[in-house]
């Protein structure tokens, strides 16, 4: 018996990225997610053996859907409870062309992502079933990202593709009417996909800290299959803007190290330009109205464009919060801004600012910002009361031990 | 003549699966038993097929769904209206129209499970 070849990471990639194309036909075929999933899992199984040891033929999208689809068939006819749907599928999937056209690849996965993204599902169920049928984890995988058990995380998706099947989520590209509220929820979807893998950076793991790359992946093909959406410009690039510097958030033993202190020799810089670029097309897209993820971007940029902490352009992160502020108005929004007003006016004026925002009391942040400005005021009592509160609040033990040193600095 | 709804509370299960066989052919009993009487009913799909419906801003605001049923104990199923819809968009569309929805109540929308029979 031979060996199989050890599939590379490149082969896994392009089954994961035509798997997706040929899920998001099928799906449309079927009418039945979950059945399109199992038959494409098969059909991905059987294309990294059979790849792996024969080589890629000419066209794999061609070749995973034509498997999918006879695992599909095969599936259906072994099921005893099948559909009269599913038969009349069965029917139409023979009379199927054999590859779809590309302008048909494309809205079938905008469909896909309108499904997996819709409001009628939690927050919850949208990021884990992104990650299955969008970026092609396996449920294993999904759970251990996302840190529940492989089992819960079945359910879960059980559940998820039920609901879709029987409750009929629509498989269809929003109307324009209903488009921009659709979008929001596909682009939280992804934009917590993205936090979850930056804020575990500190784990270790890194299943989870690709994440982050698996969001700004799904960003990419939202922004290709929707190209010029200001809301998908400023998405991807804040994601690449902040992605570039993770490297040098934390130091080698794990410490935070602040925005003041990294190494900027480190950070990424063709993500920073590509970045940058994305966030001059998204201001040049919304000229009348300023989103959210372009302005936050627009911040993200002059921080990573600044040569060093003291020359950052401190006004011009204020304006940027100003128009932040405009677009929706959140202390935690007041509370950044109040930080880059401390390095354009001085802490003192920022204090009268942090002090007056309120809801961020449960906020370690909130303590943290305030007892940084009282030590610059030179008052390290308060200060060191200030941290005591943030320290008694839940945070990341990378945050902990960093509130904890600055205290200890404070006393010394 | 008016009409009732009633609404079943038991556990929280998959009528169609096997197992519930006798329990769903005890319900046809009861369903041939009560025919002279019976003008309308349905068998739902168990609650992780649920959406709920609700308009912040009063009559005409904006239209907030989220997953699952809305409440386990504190509020009461009280009525429900049964809307022939295409899809799942449709039906929290004609949901958000009930008074409930935009008076501080919510609308479950949930699948009808189609027996086939």
């Amino acid at each position: 018996m031979t060996e199989p070849l050890d599939p590379g990471a490149s082969l896994v990639r392009l089954v994961r990225d035509e798997g997706r194309a040929v899920l998001a036909t099928l799906t449309r075929n079927l009418g039945n997610l979950g059945l399109a999933e199992d038959a494409v899992q098969d059909a991905a199984v059987q294309a990294l053996t059979t790849w792996g040891r024969d080589g890629v033929p000419p066209n794999p999208r061609a070749w995973l859907l034509t498997a999918a689809r006879s695992r599909a068939v095969d599936r259906i006819r072994r099921e005893s409870r099948r559909t009269e749907k599913e038969a009349e599928a069965v029917r139409m999937l023979e009379r199927e062309p054999p590859v779809p056209s590309d302008s048909a690849v494309h809205d079938d996965l905008l469909r896909l992502v309108f499904t997996c993204c819709h409001p009628s599902l939690s927050a919850e169920t949208q990021v884990a079933l992104s990650l299955r049928t969008l970026c092609g984890l396996d449920t294993a995988e999904v759970a251990r990202a996302l840190l529940v058990s492989e089992a819960t995380m079945s359910k879960r998706l059980t559940r998820a593709r039920q609901k879709i099947l029987v409750a009929k989520i629509p498989y269809r590209v929003p109307p324009d009417h209903e488009l921009p509220d659709r979008l929001e929820a596909v682009t939280t979807t992804v934009y917590l996909l993205f936090n979850e893998g930056y804020t575990a950076t500190a784990g270790g793991d890194h299943l989870r800290v690709a994440l982050a790359e698996e969001a700004i992946r799904l960003g990419r093909l939202l922004l290709a299959l929707m190209p010029g959406e200001p809301s998908l410009l400023g998405l991807v690039a804040l994601m690449l803007l902040q992605h570039a510097r993770s490297a040098s958030r934390l130091d080698d033993d794990g410490d935070l190290v602040l925005l003041a202190h990294q190494d900027r020799s480190g950070w990424d810089r063709a993500a920073i330009s590509e970045g940058v670029v994305l966030v001059g097309e998204g201001l040049r897209r919304s000229p009348d109205r300023a989103d959210r993820y372009v302005v936050q971007a627009a911040i993200a940029a002059c921080h990573a464009l600044a040569p060093t902490y003291a020359a950052t352009d401190w006004p011009a992160i204020v304006s940027w919060y100003d128009v932040l502020l405009g677009v929706e108005d959140r202390p935690v929004t007041r509370l950044n801004r109040a930080a880059a007003v401390a390095e354009r006016d001085g802490p003192a004026d920022a204090l009268v600012l942090v002090e007056a925002i309120d809801g961020l009391s449960r906020y370690p942040l909130w303590h943290a910002t305030r007892a940084e400005l009282l030590a610059r005021l030179d008052r390290p009592a308060d200060a060191v009361a200030a941290l005591d509160a943030a320290i008694a609040l839940p945070s990341t033990d990378a945050q902990r031990r960093h509130l904890e040193s600055r205290r200890a600095a404070l006393q010394a | 003549m008016p009409q009732y709804a009633a609404m079943i509370y038991a556990q929280d299960v998959d009528w169609t699966l096997p197992e519930y066989a006798e329990t769903t052919a005890e319900y046809g009993a009861f369903g041939e038993a009560a025919a002279a009487v019976l003008r309308g009913g349905a068998a739902l799909y168990p609650t992780p097929t649920a959406t709920s419906v609700r308009v912040q801003g009063g009559k005409g605001g904006d239209v907030v769904t989220t997953d699952g049923p809305y409440a386990e104990t504190k509020e009461a199923l009280t009525g429900f209206y049964l809307i022939e819809a295409a899809d799942l968009d449709e039906a929290v569309a004609w949901a958000a129209k009930i008074p409930a929805a935009w008076d501080g109540g919510t609308i479950e929308v949930r699948p009808v499970i189609d027996f086939g029979g």
